[in-house]
């Protein structure tokens, strides 16, 4: 029998000793875009090794949540860095100073490329970035010319244009959640929808209708929502080898034998192609950090001098190695010396 | 009479064969039920096993002097910092000295997993004695040299495709040929923290993380729930207050896990400011959501104990709270047990409310209390299913067979706890 006027007692004194609070922080903490997170945990896990400091922590909350949570203050309890997968908006920029996070050091690390892609048991696909708007848009130009938006009648690629398959548009990619989803809006819709006249000329009266014109991505089927998980899209497309996925570059190049990426305008995204920018579906990743807290919490100078270095995001670096396509040595000097000299944004 | 024997007699025939219809129904759903199991468990089984195993690779390093401590100090200082990967390559550049270009050379080095390095470092440390001899060293191969043997990457696949090239094949080949690879007991996984590079990656971060916050968990839903419970079940007075009570516990035990991770968020985060990431807020708030489920086995396993048992101690004169605490509660103290291992199992699994409060984090040391930054197992699988190194699909694998292993042994001592000392009236 369990003698229960002991079990209490000796629980509640474990709670007790557990809850004795610890103040300070000797780990970096960061947060931020699920796209950089493989960057920066790498660069992480390396400066913990090699500097005997604590390995920093680094969560994956987003680009959005990231932001949110390091503009909420300075302070032991606010994070140091946040990773994004775009450039800071104006209205976080504001957001912070009025929080108190005035001293922001932006750090632009490397590029990595969206691509479109399908199975190898299927013909590689040479797509137009006019072909992607028109496929996947919720709303196209009227097809018989007219300047009016009307929803989307594609059925198949053929549709879009005589020169694809016939197959049905099948396109898995990421949620609205997610900053490649983002990205590849941006980047190969917008792109697209640019190409019509009437629709760029929107875009200076009538900002907000352009948007929803160009960002809006249909939801009759045609593009399938699967998740955060760009291994899980990876594994769709070998189940289904008719359909397109939407991913980073680096699963790509971990699945070069089972999966190929598409041409986009011609070009095939390799990384030469997305390092020197001719491959269209390619975005620039950043981190910020607080300079309040360069100096307070130990190890911050040394992990941004980690990251900053050739060894890791340099031509062969092993940030490059995991599929993070390097920035021109020119704009490397240029950040570098920005983070040396803890120059700050001064605006947006 | 004979009438509605005969009928009887002729109805027989289809009665038997409702009722060995309705058997099979039974049968069939039973059978269904185990086949999903078995398929979860083949597919997570054949996918995960081979992660147990990881590939080394044999290097005969010569711990040179003039790399490691050319001023002969022997200052552990010096020994930190000096540069072992240097001595890796030099070993392998001597092992194939025919290699020259530097491109080739970079791929001939990335064969064996930069983890190499600290565990020469290590070794240095441990013992400086070692510097000036060569050493035969056992080192975790690269993670793609793991694949390759393991036969997750094709050689028969045209060379484009393959992330191994027809010369790091024939290389890692001559490694085999000559004895100086073979595969071995991952130790590694089950002893070291999260890691990018597959090879040097482990669960026991994530194994301590979860221990810590299922302590909290339990240290708080266990003593809350049996309290609450014997206070609703044995003192409290029927009424619409207690019915209240009673509809709300219930309707909690049935709200979807996240949305105590928005409570989490906001309550502990924002307005107590405790710190993110830590085991202590994850077991705050999986003890949130474990306590109903408490609550209600605990109420259960009172109203089982017979009445005649609290009259019975009454009539001897007992207080009410010593008829509780010394008759009622240890008799009801198995199926109390048993719900509450129930409870902690779910949350041992939980990971959705985790994903608010900061424990879904890249975190290489295993905490050494409730409140270092931590994850726990299932959001460590969480996290290595969406990494695109393809040997992290293994180890996905992997650490789901262990976090079930945990879930089997819970369950099993809950099976075990009602049968040994459960009484029955």
């Amino acid at each position: 029998m369990i003698r229960l006027q002991y079990t209490i007692p000796f629980m509640l004194s474990v709670a007790v000793t557990a809850t004795v609070s610890a103040a300070g922080r000797d780990y970096i903490s960061i947060v931020g875009s699920s796209t950089v997170y493989p960057f920066a945990t790498v660069v992480a896990e390396q400066f913990g090794r090699s500097s005997g400091m604590k390995t920093p922590k680094v969560e994956s909350t987003g680009s959005g949540g990231g932001m949110k949570l390091f503009c909420t203050g300075v302070g032991v309890e606010h994070p140091d860095i946040t990773n994004s997968s775009r450039r800071m908006k104006a209205s976080e920029f504001k957001k912070c100073q009025a929080n108190g996070v005035t001293g922001i050091i932006e750090v632009k690390i490397g590029y990595d490329g969206i691509v479109l892609a399908n199975s190898k048991q299927s013909p590689q696909v040479n797509v137009s970035r006019k072909d992607i708007y028109l496929a996947l848009a919720k709303e196209i130009p009227d097809p018989s010319g007219a300047e009016r938006p009307v929803p989307n009648p594609h059925k198949t690629w053929k549709d879009v244009n005589p020169s694809l398959p016939a197959n049905k548009i099948e396109v898995l990619g990421p949620p609205p959640t997610s900053g490649t989803r983002d990205a590849f809006v941006e980047l190969a819709m917008e792109g697209g929808c640019k190409t019509f006249g009437w629709i760029k000329a929107m875009k200076k009266q009538d900002k907000k209708n352009y948007k929803s014109v160009c960002h809006t991505i249909r939801e009759d089927g045609a593009f399938i929502e699967v998740g955060e998980n760009d291994n899980l899209i990876v594994q769709k497309l070998l189940a289904n080898p008719k359909a397109l996925g939407v991913f980073g570059f680096s699963f790509l190049d971990q699945n070069a034998d089972r999966i190929q990426g598409s041409l986009v305008d011609n070009k095939e995204p390799t990384f030469e192609n997305i390092a020197d920018g001719s491959y269209p579906v390619s975005r620039p990743l950043y981190f910020y950090v607080k300079k309040a807290h360069v100096g307070v919490i130990p190890g911050v100078k040394e992990f941004l001098a980690e990251f900053t270095s050739d060894k890791a995001w340099g031509d062969e670096g092993y940030l490059s190695d995991k599929g993070l396509i390097p920035m021109p040595e020119q704009e490397r000097g240029k950040f570098a010396y920005d983070v040396r000299a803890l120059n700050i944004l001064s605006s947006l | 009479m004979m009438k509605t024997a005969a009928k009887i007699q002729a109805s027989l025939k289809k009665r038997y064969a409702a009722e060995r219809r309705f058997r099979s129904y039974g049968l069939v759903s039973v059978a269904i039920g185990l086949a999903a199991l078995l398929l979860l468990f083949i597919s997570i089984i054949a996918n995960g096993y081979t992660a147990f195993q990881q590939t080394y690779l044999k290097l005969d390093v010569q711990f040179d002097e003039a790399i490691i401590d050319p001023k002969g100090t022997r200052d552990p200082q010096t020994l930190a910092r000096a540069d072992y990967g240097k001595l890796i390559k030099k070993t392998m550049r001597e092992r194939f000295p025919d290699v020259k270009n530097r491109r080739d050379k970079r791929k001939l080095y990335k064969l064996v997993s930069p983890g190499a390095v600290f565990s020469i470092q290590g070794m240095v440390r441990k013992d400086p004695r070692l510097i000036g001899t060569t050493q035969t060293v056992w080192v975790p191969a690269d993670d793609d040299v793991d694949m390759l043997i393991k036969g997750y990457i094709n050689r028969d696949d045209p060379e484009s495709a393959r992330r191994l090239k027809d010369k790091e094949i024939a290389w890692i080949d001559a490694f085999a040929a000559t004895g100086s690879m073979e595969k071995r007991f991952n130790k590694t996984f089950f002893t070291a923290g999260d890691s990018r590079e597959p090879e040097l990656a482990g669960i026991w971060g994530a194994v301590v993380g979860s221990f810590y916050t299922l302590l909290v968990t339990l240290v708080l839903s266990f003593p809350v729930g049996v309290a609450a419970a014997v206070y609703l079940q044995e003192f409290a007075p029927r009424n619409r207050w207690t019915d209240l009570i009673e509809v709300n516990i219930n309707n909690l035990a049935a709200v979807p896990s996240i949305v105590f991770g928005l409570l989490g968020l906001s309550v502990f985060l924002n307005f107590m400011a405790l710190p993110r990431s830590a085991p202590l807020v994850g077991g705050l708030v999986l003890s949130l959501m474990t306590l109903p489920t408490v609550i209600i086995a605990s109420r259960a396993s009172l109203q089982s104990v017979p009445p005649s048992i609290r009259e019975g101690a009454l009539g001897m004169g007992a207080s009410q709270m010593q008829m509780v605490a010394h008759h009622v509660l240890p008799l009801a103290m198995p199926g109390m047990l048993t719900g509450t291992i129930i409870g902690m199992s779910r949350a041992l699994g939980e990971s959705a409310p985790l994903l608010m409060i900061g424990m879904v984090a890249f975190i290489v040391n295993a905490p050494e209390g409730p409140l270092d930054p931590s994850t726990v197992l299932p959001v460590q699988i969480y996290l290595w299913a969406d990494t695109p190194e393809r040997a992290f699909v293994e180890r996905t694998s992997a650490a789901t067979l262990v976090l079930l292993g945990f879930l089997v042994v819970m369950n099993g001592a809950a099976v075990w706890l009602r049968t040994r000392f459960e009484q029955r009236w």
